[in-house]
């Protein structure tokens, strides 16, 4: 008989060590799904993990890794608050969005002015863009009591309409022959988020994602803010006994991530996109949230487990393309990551007794 | 005399304690035993495995001679024994019968279980309306449900798991009849409680457990209350003491405080009006869930009253939250330690920030000095003496009483001009709660004022100077401790305002 018994303290050893037994867990499962795809389990885990760092073209996967693990990176960190404190914004894809349509319409509004101003502009309006798409769901929720998931969540499919709508028609690119999408941002110099250092990946987003991971990380450990966050997620009543008034912290967590999002939208679409476009959006948003939870919401972790994942953004490319993987077998590689790490989550509080039961 | 239950050289050990230590204890049918000891003292191991919830290690139950070994309540029950648990299993959106029915194996239609509510309700003078929905009964009514429960099943032995600690005086003589009226008949009742007067005034014999072992047995008519209380606890207890301090002027005030209920069970504050003066302790009774929570929350600022009506050194402050409360001098501690009064999962030092940053100066501008935290946790440890290994470790992982100690300390050592403290002594075991009730008094004599929300009577008149009662939601005048009957108390506590009149 198999018991769970729970533990005291909770393990902080077994904190650390459930993503690494999650990926472990997810290597082999995942293998098995990619053998039972009839493709050589082994060979596709070395693809996807081993390839794109040490392999033959590393040196232009390597950047991409910066690339597609920053905005993962800069979502995530602002989930991660909202998640501590039990405020679950699931709508980060929705706001990553409407971040890039603010930011990329401010610019083309002033196509083709030449001004330095242009891409700062461009980036506060990204904040506001993914703040005021996140504000929706805060305000429902303190003025009216409704369910902040559900609201954040149906938002993305809002947002996912506008942007269709968008570039089929206000932001269409006027020279674009009729094709769907806006003007190329890469062409546009005042407007384009370039490489700091040509041939790293290093743009303004992964400036932002490090300044954020910074932020996130002082504010969780020496400021009162950060304090209520965690005293909010541990114990809401406490933290109404310390003075934390709790719709206040819904507005800057939902805020907070809704203003991350929108940067990472804004610095994606003026950079590596290039353009606002029907499928510009990529899932990442969705993605940081299994970011978010594999790097423990602390904000070291989140770094580690966002280029984790860009690894398996990238790698899952290389496999879909060298061993004709299906892209829905990478997503539910992915996916495996977040199972297991929430279900071996378990052990941190509970600890496993194989014998006898002491009552029935 | 034949017993009915006999329990030899039960023992029941959890990793790092031994709950229960070769405990032998018989029970003749229609006797009503004692069960005493301090918390943690293995009372509750030693029924749950009466009861079938527990598994012992080594040793044997019999009843009427017969081996008794219940691998389950279910087993139990059908051997004839039945239990009131100290916390109520009850929902509060369905009624009487209703509830009665859920927990019965094949529960008749409701018609005939009314009928029947009715007439063991009327044979033990336990009053009770079937159809009432449980949300709308009083915490005696509700007692009253799960005994009714357990007599429905006719057992032979009742254990009961301190069933008074939610009685006004009045309540605990109905429940007394009753239990008298049961031993009569010839069902034994197994009694467990700390309360030693009660013990006095209605048990046959007891057993007094002290660290799992059993360490004495007695007739309690033939012995003193505090012959049994050392025996519980083991050393020689000391009264708290003080000096006589004449009250000062008023710090706190109450004008018609009124708040509507912010739960659907919850209760409205009604018109409560006190004034508390400087160097005073005012003992604050009443059956709980009669606005105990909600009162302490509208003095601590979790819930913010209407202008005029909350007065601090003549200072309004309804419209500030906990913090700016704090930082005028208004400190509380509320009754649930974990979650409430102190988040679980976090170590004490955060659990010192908690409401220690304003008032201990663990804050600058926003960023929070951990060190100071660390350094003010320690203090309360050792003030205190809190007994864990060290300020790092989780709020969780103390022990009920050495929480309290911590989050009472915690208040204390931050010189409140007025403190308010719900259940200071809940589940502490004797010599912490005296130590507590003692840093209380001492806080009074150094000139700070004091409210005490407590449902444990014998507390209120040990510490207490004046003492009001709660009664939905609504406060009695308070009246000097001093000369005060068990008869007004509880009087006051079901609400009879009347008696005040002759009383000034």
């Amino acid at each position: 008989m198999i018991r769970l018994e729970k533990r005291p303290q909770s393990s902080r050893a077994f904190a650390y060590l459930t993503p690494l037994f999650a990926v472990l867990a997810t290597f082999f499962f995942g293998g098995l799904l990619f053998a039972a795809l009839g493709k050589d389990p082994i060979q596709s885990i070395l693809t996807i993990f081993w390839e794109p760092l040490f392999g033959e073209f590393a040196f232009f996967y390597r950047p991409q890794l910066l690339i597609k693990g920053a905005p993962l990176v800069l979502i995530a960190i602002g989930l991660s608050l909202g998640f501590k404190a039990g405020i679950w914004n699931i709508g980060a894809e929705g706001q990553y969005i409407m971040g890039a349509f603010f930011g990329a319409g401010l610019g083309l509004a002033f196509y083709p002015a030449e001004s330095r101003l242009i891409f700062p502009g461009m980036v506060l309006a990204g904040a506001l863009g993914g703040w005021i798409w996140a504000m929706i769901p805060a305000v429902l929720k303190v003025r009216f009591g409704t369910n902040e998931i559900l609201v954040s969540l149906m938002l993305v499919y809002v947002a996912e309409q506008f942007l269709a709508s968008m570039s089929l028609g206000l932001l269409k690119n006027p020279e674009g022959f009729g094709f769907p999408g806006s003007r190329n941002l890469q062409q546009y110099d005042s407007a384009h988020n370039a490489e700091l250092i040509t041939g790293t990946g290093m743009h303004w987003g992964v400036v932002a994602a490090f300044i954020a991971v910074i932020f996130a990380y002082v504010l969780l450990s020496r400021h009162r803010l950060g304090f209520a966050v965690r005293v909010t997620g541990e114990a809401p009543r406490a933290a109404r006994f310390a003075g934390v008034n709790p719709s206040r912290l819904v507005l800057f967590c939902l805020g907070t991530s809704g203003v991350l999002a929108g940067l990472a939208g804004l610095f994606e679409v003026s950079g590596p996109a290039g353009q606002v476009s029907i499928d510009f959006n990529v899932g990442y948003g969705f993605t940081a949230i299994i970011v978010a939870f594999l790097g423990r919401l602390h904000p070291i972790g989140i770094v580690m487990a966002g280029l984790l994942m860009a690894l398996t953004y990238i790698g899952g490319d290389i496999a879909q393309s060298q061993l004709g993987l299906p892209a829905a077998a990478i997503q539910v590689f992915q996916g495996m990551l977040l199972f297991f790490l929430l279900a071996l989550d378990l052990f941190t509080n509970y600890r496993l007794r194989i014998g006898r039961a002491e009552t029935a | 005399m034949s017993s009915l239950l006999s329990l030899r050289n039960l023992t029941k050990a959890y990793p790092g304690v031994v709950a229960n230590d070769n405990v032998s204890l018989q029970i003749a049918p229609g006797e009503i035993h004692a069960l005493l000891g301090e918390n943690g003292a293995g009372k509750s191991t030693l029924v749950k495995m009466i009861y079938g919830l527990v598994k012992p290690d080594a040793g044997e139950m019999q009843i009427h001679g017969a081996p008794f070994a219940p691998v389950e309540p279910r087993a139990a029950r059908a051997a004839g024994v039945g239990m009131v648990f100290q916390h109520f299993s009850l929902f509060d959106a369905l009624s009487v019968a209703e509830n009665i029915a859920l927990g019965m194996e094949n529960a008749p239609r409701l018609r005939d279980l009314s009928r029947r509510i009715r007439e063991v309700s009327d044979t033990y003078g336990l009053p009770l309306a079937p159809d009432r929905i449980v949300g709308d009964l009083s915490a005696g009514e509700r007692q009253r449900v799960e005994i009714i429960r357990c007599l429905l099943q006719k057992p032979t032995l009742l254990i009961m798991d301190e069933p008074t600690s939610v009685l006004t005086p009045q309540e605990v003589e109905i429940l007394f009849e009753t239990l008298r009226k049961l031993s009569a008949e010839g069902t034994a009742i197994l009694y467990i409680s700390h309360k030693l007067e009660e013990i006095r005034a209605l048990c046959d014999t007891a057993t007094i457990l002290r660290l799992g072992k059993v360490v004495g047995e007695c007739i309690p008519r033939e012995t003193t209350a505090r012959d049994m209380a050392e025996m519980m606890v083991g050393k020689v207890l000391s009264t708290p003491s003080r000096a006589g301090v004449m009250p000062g002027p008023t710090m706190l005030s109450l004008h018609k405080l009124s708040l509507p209920s912010s739960t659907a069970f919850g209760l409205p504050l009604r018109e409560i009006s006190l004034e508390l003066r400087q160097g005073e302790i005012l003992g604050i009774g009443g059956v709980a869930g009669n606005g105990q929570d909600e009162l302490l929350a509208a003095l601590s600022g979790e819930i913010r009253a209407p202008a005029g009506m909350l007065h601090l050194k003549g200072q309004d402050i309804g419209g500030l939250g906990p913090n700016p409360r704090r930082v005028l001098g208004l400190l509380a501690a509320p009754e649930e330690r974990l979650g409430h009064a102190a988040a679980p999962g976090m170590s004490l030092t955060e659990n010192a920030m908690l409401t220690g940053a304003a008032r201990e100066g663990l804050e600058t501008g926003g960023f929070l000095n951990w060190q100071a935290a660390q350094g003010f946790a320690e203090n309360i440890i050792d003030a205190f003496d809190v007994r864990t290994p060290g300020a790092e470790n989780a709020a969780g992982s103390l022990s009920g009483g050495n929480l309290q100690k911590f989050v009472i300390g915690r208040e204390v050592l931050q010189r409140p001009e007025v403190l308010v403290v719900n259940q200071p002594t809940w589940g502490v075991d004797a010599s912490a709660a005296a130590a507590i009730r003692q840093a209380l008094l001492d806080l009074a004599e150094g000139g700070a004022a004091v409210i005490v929300i407590s449902q444990d009577l014998d507390e209120l008149m040990e510490i207490a100077d004046r003492f009001a009662a709660l009664n939905e939601g609504r406060l009695s005048a308070p009246q000097p401790t001093a000369g005060l009957s068990m008869e007004q108390i509880g009087l006051m506590m079901g609400g009879a305002h009347g008696m005040e009149v002759a009383h000034v």
